[in-house]
């Protein structure tokens, strides 16, 4: 099968277990690993998979004589801000999983085929990735004029650029629970629990629906958005059937459904508690794929990777 | 060691935070207006107004406000005269956004609370507050759950961050005694003298005030209380009989005590929708180490579910349930009742 050829910039955690998701796939032939630590463990292990492994960072891939069609970017939204022109500039599709959010936010089962052409695309964030497809299910089905999103995750799970950045989170996660989710004004809250053993990623999806709302609708809807991201992330179940309340008493008198997800992930690389983190590598990489399927869509017939430019 | 050279120790007045949850955070601006003139009349030198669960916090999740808290905060910094007005902010429900709004409303203590095991998530908020003049506090919560030893270190790290004092906080209301005295001088010995301690209690095990003491006693300076216990759970450190307490002790919190008797009866008791008692669920909170403003949400769902409110409870402390997640009580109750025997 023809192939696109890809690198993953960032040789931490994520970008680590993104890379045993993209070298199992049929249409990317993941080839380089970038990282500036020579001590990094996801450069060692990249060396041993055969990858072109660097610490060398940016500026040694853009030197390379071959480049790569796709890069995944798992740095930090600061060096993606940096990096993103030069992607750019060099005709590299960029796949950001930082919150640097340079190009269009995609989920898969909100908008995967609508920004095949865009130079960069941003993949929000693991909450986002967990959440906002449950606030499209219902809103493809009433208008959904509040939607909130609560994740917790465990202490481990959470990385130093999760810590040192909440605000993003919230903010990132947030507005795209409106643009993708379709919710006229969204909020996110994100909560750390440091219980041992690790508790597994859980989300709750908070939407106000019309008191009339046809709940039999919603439910369904709720469980065919499921079933198609857990054909990316097997671990993404429902914990419980849809709540559905009538407006509290006190308040803006909002009728409410409330769905309650938990993310198990694969465990390819980072353990399967950290299912915030697996949703965003295994939806990175299923955007990935549907990138590497357009762009070879368009190549003539028979020329091989990097020839068609 | 004292707060300054006129107070052994400073009083934070938080009826108006942590009651907020008691009431189901419906305060009204004239309610705002009542109690933070009667308690500033009093000398209470701090007072505490937001959302219980901080700035951001009016949503499904922990209740919508009926006022927006910022018009709470402005009629509180309109009726204060000498107290300076608080606002409680946790990082991953609020942003640095709330914080520059309140310090354009005239708010002058930020306090910034994270579970005590993740103190790392506040350093950006701490930076900002102290940029823009603000005087910090920050807020380490669920200090039962972790040794002395954690707690102190999660304090050198808002410390070093740019906060000005420390809180142990019992939110739960789970620590006994000298468990209480053990925290407080284990961040004093990390922190020195860069930082305040300070102590925050709830009445779940009835030790509002004794552990209070003995936080005083450890080196804390800093203490929260709540008129006529106007809090989560079973309710916060009464305020009124705290200083009457300090007064027996020669402390010096610089409040009239009897005035403050007077504005429990008069101004605070009239406002409250209920006071909170020592339940059977209060109880269970400070038993088991639960988070005390589960309480209300645990009655609704205990109701909207026809399960245990107590069953609730034990669960949320089963699965060690932090602040800020009160939307598991919805799914342990929904859980609860599909594993109840059919016409049992």
């Amino acid at each position: 099968m023809e192939t696109v050829t890809a690198a993953i910039v960032g040789s931490g955690n994520i970008g680590t277990d993104l890379m045993y998701k993209l070298i199992r796939s049929e249409l990317i032939d993941l080839r380089w690993m970038i990282g500036v630590d020579p001590a990094s463990e996801g450069l060692a292990r990249a060396a041993a998979l055969g990858l072109e492994a660097s610490a060398e960072g940016v500026d040694w891939l853009l030197r390379q004589p071959d480049r790569p069609d796709l890069v995944f970017e798992a740095t930090s939204a600061y060096v993606h801000v940096r990096n993103a022109p030069r992607y750019e500039e060099a005709g590299i599709r960029a796949i950001d999983l930082t919150p640097a959010a340079r190009g269009p936010y995609v989920i898969p089962p909100v908008n995967l085929h609508s920004h095949l052409d865009q130079p960069n695309v941003n993949m929000v964030t693991c909450g986002g990735q967990a959440t906002i497809p449950m606030v499209y299910a219902v809103s493809r089905v009433v208008p959904v004029p509040y939607a909130e999103i609560v994740a917790t995750v465990a202490s481990a799970s959470a990385g130093p650029g999760t810590r040192q950045n909440i605000d993003e989170f919230t903010r990132t996660t947030a507005r795209a629970v409106e643009v993708l989710g379709g919710a006229e004004r969204g909020k996110a809250i994100i909560v750390l629990n440091p219980a041992e053993p690790p508790l597994i990623m859980q989300d709750t999806i908070f939407c106000a629906v019309p008191t009339d709302a046809d709940h039999d609708a919603i439910e369904a809807s709720v469980e065919a958005v499921v079933a198609e991201v857990a054909t990316y992330v097997p671990g993404y179940r429902l914990r419980q059937r849809p709540q559905f309340d009538p407006p509290a008493p006190r308040g803006p008198g909002y009728a409410r459904v409330a769905v309650f997800i938990e993310v198990e992930g694969a465990g390819d690389y980072l353990p399967a508690y950290s299912g915030n983190l697996d949703i965003m590598t295994a939806a990175a990489t299923k955007v990935g794929e549907e990138m590497a399927r357009h762009l070879l869509a368009g190549r003539p017939v028979g020329t091989g990777p990097g020839e068609a430019r | 060691m004292t707060y300054s050279d006129q107070l052994d120790i400073r009083i934070t007045d938080s009826s108006l935070r942590d009651g907020s949850h008691a009431q189901a955070h419906q305060f009204t601006e004239a309610d705002v207006r009542a109690i933070v003139s009667a308690l500033d009349a009093a000398g209470v030198p701090v007072i505490e107004v937001t959302h219980g669960d901080g700035l951001g916090g009016s949503s499904f999740n922990y209740g919508f406000s009926h006022t927006d808290e910022r018009l709470l905060l402005k009629a509180a910094v309109e009726a204060a005269g000498r107290a300076r007005i608080a606002a409680l902010m946790l990082p991953g429900v609020g942003t640095k956004d709330d914080i520059r709004a309140i310090a354009d409303l005239g708010v002058s203590v930020v306090r910034i609370a994270t579970h005590c095991t993740e103190a790392d998530i506040s350093e950006q908020h701490f930076g900002l507050a102290r940029e823009i003049g603000l005087e910090t506090v920050g807020f380490l919560m669920m200090a039962h759950s972790q040794p002395p030893e954690v707690i102190a270190a999660q304090a050198r790290i808002m410390v070093d961050a740019g906060c000005q004092c420390v809180y142990v906080v019992d939110s739960a209301g789970a620590l006994v005694l000298e468990q209480t005295g053990d925290r407080v001088a284990a961040v004093l010995a990390e922190i020195g003298s860069q930082a305040q301690v300070g102590f925050h209690g709830h009445e779940n095990l009835a030790l509002g005030v004794a552990n209070s003491i003995i936080a005083i006693r450890s080196g804390a300076v800093q203490i929260d209380a709540c008129t006529r216990r106007f809090g989560a759970g079973a309710g916060n450190t009464p305020t009124e009989a705290l200083v009457a307490v300090c007064d027996r002790l020669g402390i010096r919190t610089g409040v009239d005590t009897l005035a403050m008797f007077d504005v429990a009866e008069d101004v605070v008791l009239p406002i409250m929708e209920a006071e909170p008692t020592l339940s059977r669920l209060a109880l269970i909170m400070g038993y088991a180490g639960v988070y005390s403003s589960f309480l209300r949400h645990a009655y609704r769902a205990a109701e909207r579910y026809g399960v245990s409110g107590a069953d609730i409870l034990m669960e949320c402390g089963r699965r060690r349930l932090v602040g800020g997640q009160e939307d598991q009580i919805i799914d342990i109750a929904a859980s609860l009742a599909a594993a109840a025997p059919v016409g049992g």
